[in-house]
């Protein structure tokens, strides 16, 4: 039986398999162009996720051992939780049985205490139907099926409490996987039921690394050091970093027809052959396109132009009380006309005054509250203009106190 | 006879006016055949939604000005019918979910699914997708924006969306993470006076250039308003010149007058005088934070410096009460008794 869940094994088989299976994929190849690289490049198997080691190693055990717990995978946005579960499930099934035995149900599908009732129960009782001669020589098809529960973080209480009993009385033929965001929506009775696995923001050169397997295979030339900034303006979120990845390119024209005919044949081997990947690249294109810049992925990813900041800051050092307000009015005014979020102008305030070190640790204390207040207004949807002048008036007058 | 604002809308990227470097943007994005989700965000009258159907004229050709209205139903899960209506042509539609309030998850759940699960029939189009825009997307509540979140990734071979919203601030972050930001500046005053000169050229009025400068910086950057309020003058006088008067809406002349009574005498029984106004206002249907905040701003250089930023701070305060409580009545009446406390303590030199 351990030899069952031998996954090397199996992925070599899957390897030789290819060649034949690569026929039938050829006709939605199109539709794959126009897919975002989100979901082109989202990890095919345990392996290719990145960054989260020591996850990926437990499942990896749990796997050999022949079983699987219930899970429940929590971690901020874009860390690959959605992808690991289903890069798992693929490892375990294969194409034709994942139909069969897993039933994903995210935010957009109605999940209130009825559906947990009726689909999720009717899924979870029903017997295991038995793969196909020859399947389970390629993929090891464990006797239970897997229920996806994504964004469980939005179900409501009863939902969840419906879902208990359900857990323990099918555990036989059925696994749970719950992905959140915040652990602590999960009522108790359904955490302690699972094992729990925290994924962690992805570090610098995990990401970095990623990214960049990405544009080389999409023939996107990026400058030096766009890529860190992509990967600062993206706060750690993977899917954030590579939407903004992509957007670059289509905008500065980057992807041509070109990357259609060398996705085709790179798909597979994202890290090998590298080199025979540029060489393809070069043929394909000939020409040099425009290049990703710096100034590309601020404008995407929303940023304010450190000019634009900077004159807000200039206008709220403290003067005469009469010219502070008339400046900072007139910065706010045209911040807010331009179209800037406010919510961006905040964040970049706050980076910008919070490592002043000018200030006193009484002030930035001060300083601070302001900003927290300021941020529950805008979530509450408060005014953005009378909030980020009061944001801007306070803190100046934060500032003039010595 | 229509309105200037849509005998002259721009109908096509080309015809746009400013942001050349924008259009030019989305010019390029209609045309790579690989279309992202968008959200498109900025002030009102800044041309969010000239510029989308610009786009989506580049996208499909002319075929998308053919729209029609349709009215579904809806049922929720308690089993109410909700009635929605849609703008539609054959290769888009065109929704407003926050029409519905609180039931806009039902609406994007089935709809949205609906179109993604069908493909495109026509043969000749264009485009492999239809394109869904939504408008007011900053009124969605969470339940709906969450449930847009899969959506997007799964159907987005069959659907795009467009997501038009004034500010970003309450769009959830997965949203944004998987959308290109298109921001949409209000244009500066020198673009407004552009337009407006050219419109009064192609009706043949005469040219007052003090008049349009006076316009373009009364309409705040909001170029709707601005030409709204460019007809309105020119309807009104025989002959404009550089003198004619921009009579303000009558709303906030009525605004004005309030923030006169309220510097003139700061006791209880002009708070009733001024509550009275204020109730005008209100059933008059203008939102109860354009009235605050014009006051506000109309107060401000009457009163002295010191007291600036303190009656920016309660109107910020109050303004944020507006939005989360239920009887706006009662935010408004207690920001302008705070502020006749505010000067009168400065003006007795006091602190009570």
């Amino acid at each position: 039986m351990a030899n069952f869940f031998d996954n090397k094994a199996r992925a070599a088989a899957v390897a030789a398999t290819n060649g034949a299976s690569s026929s039938k994929s050829a006709a939605p190849k199109e539709s794959q162009n126009l897919q975002p690289w989100v979901e082109k490049y989202r990890p095919k198997s345990l392996n290719d996720v990145t960054a989260q080691d020591h996850t990926i190693t437990v499942l990896q055990r749990t796997l050999q051992a022949s079983n699987l717990p219930h899970m429940l995978f929590y971690g901020p946005p874009g860390t690959g939780k959605t992808s690991t579960i289903l890069a798992l499930a693929k490892e375990l099934y294969g194409p034709e049985m994942f139909r069969t035995r897993v039933l994903e149900l995210n935010a957009s599908d109605e999940r209130g205490i009825s559906i947990v009732r009726e689909k999720v129960k009717d899924f979870a009782r029903m017997q295991l139907s038995n793969p196909p001669p020859h399947y389970k020589d390629r993929y090891p098809c464990p006797p239970y099926k897997i229920i996806i529960l994504d964004e469980a973080d939005s179900m409501t209480q009863d939902a969840q409490s419906a879902l208990r009993r359900t857990m323990e009385t099918y555990s036989k033929i059925t696994r749970f996987c719950l992905i959140c965001n915040y652990v602590t929506r999960i009522i108790d009775p359904l955490a302690s039921r699972c094992s729990k696995f925290r994924f962690k923001m992805l570090d610098q050169g995990n990401a970095k690394k990623r990214l960049e397997d990405i544009a080389e295979n999409e023939n996107v030339k990026l400058e030096d050091g766009a890529v860190d900034k992509l990967i600062k303006c993206s706060e750690g979120d993977l899917r954030k970093a590579i939407t903004f990845l992509q957007s670059a390119a289509r905008l500065v024209g980057a992807v041509k027809t070109s990357h259609s005919r060398s996705n085709g044949n790179s798909k597979k081997r994202v890290l090998e052959d590298e080199d025979d990947e540029d060489e393809d690249a070069m043929e394909v294109d000939g020409v040099d396109e425009s290049m990703v810049t710096i100034k590309n992925i601020e404008e995407i990813a929303g940023v304010i132009p450190n000019d634009v900041i900077d004159g807000l800051i200039q206008a709220m050092q403290p003067r005469s009380k009469g010219a502070v307000y008339e400046a900072v009015a007139k910065q706010v005014t045209d911040l807010v006309a331009d179209g800037w979020s406010a919510t961006q102008v905040v964040a970049q305030l706050y980076q910008n005054v919070l490592y002043d070190d000018a200030l006193s640790n009484k002030q930035k204390n001060k300083i601070v509250m302001q900003f927290s207040d300021v941020d529950k207004r805008l979530v509450d949807g408060a005014d953005e203009h009378l909030t980020v002048l009061d944001l801007a008036l306070q803190v100046s007058g934060v500032l003039a106190e010595t | 006879m229509a309105l200037l604002v849509d005998k002259y809308r721009p109908r096509s990227l080309e015809a746009l006016t400013y942001h050349e470097d924008l259009s030019e943007r989305l010019k390029s994005l209609a045309k790579s055949g690989d279309f992202p989700h968008l959200l498109v965000y900025g002030p009102s009258g800044a041309g969010k939604k000239t510029r989308i159907v610009a786009t989506l004229r580049e996208l499909y050709g002319p075929g998308v000005e053919k729209i029609k209205i349709d009215s579904r139903v809806f049922q929720t899960t308690s089993n109410r019918k909700l009635e929605f209506n849609i703008v539609a042509s054959v290769y888009h539609l065109e929704i407003t979910p926050s029409d519905v309030g609180n039931f806009d998850r039902v609406v994007i759940q089935d709809l949205l699914k609906e179109v993604a699960q069908t493909q495109q029939v026509d043969q000749s189009a264009r485009q492999r997708f239809k394109v869904v825009v939504i408008n007011e997307a900053d009124h969605l509540t969470r339940d709906a924006q969450a449930a847009l979140r899969r959506t997007m990734e799964k159907y987005s071979p069959n659907m795009r969306l467009i997501l038009l919203a004034n500010s970003t601030a309450n769009i959830i972050a997965p949203i944004r993470s998987r959308t290109l930001l298109v921001r949409v500046a209000a244009p500066t005053e020198s673009d407004i006076c552009k337009v407006l000169e050219k419109v009064g050229a192609q009706e043949g009025w005469a040219e007052a250039e003090g008049l349009n400068r006076r316009i373009a910086k009364d309409s705040a950057r909001n170029l709707r308003r601005a030409l709204l309020m460019f007809e309105a003058v020119h309807a009104q006088n025989e002959k404009v010149t550089d003198k004619t008067p921009v009579p303000p809406p009558d709303w906030e002349a009525l605004v004005a007058q309030i923030a006169d009574e309220i510097m003139a005498e700061h006791t209880p029984a002009r708070l009733l005088q001024v509550r009275a106004k204020l109730y005008d206002l209100l059933s008059h249907c203008i939102p109860p934070t354009t009235v605050l905040k014009t006051l506000t701003f109309k107060l401000i250089p009457k009163i002295d410096d010191a007291l600036k930023a303190d009656v920016i701070k309660w109107s910020a305060f109050y303004e944020h009460r507006i939005r989360m409580g239920s009887k706006h009545i009662f935010h408004l009446e207690a920001f302008v008794a705070k502020f006749m406390r505010i000067l009168e303590s400065y003006l007795m030199g006091m602190d009570f």
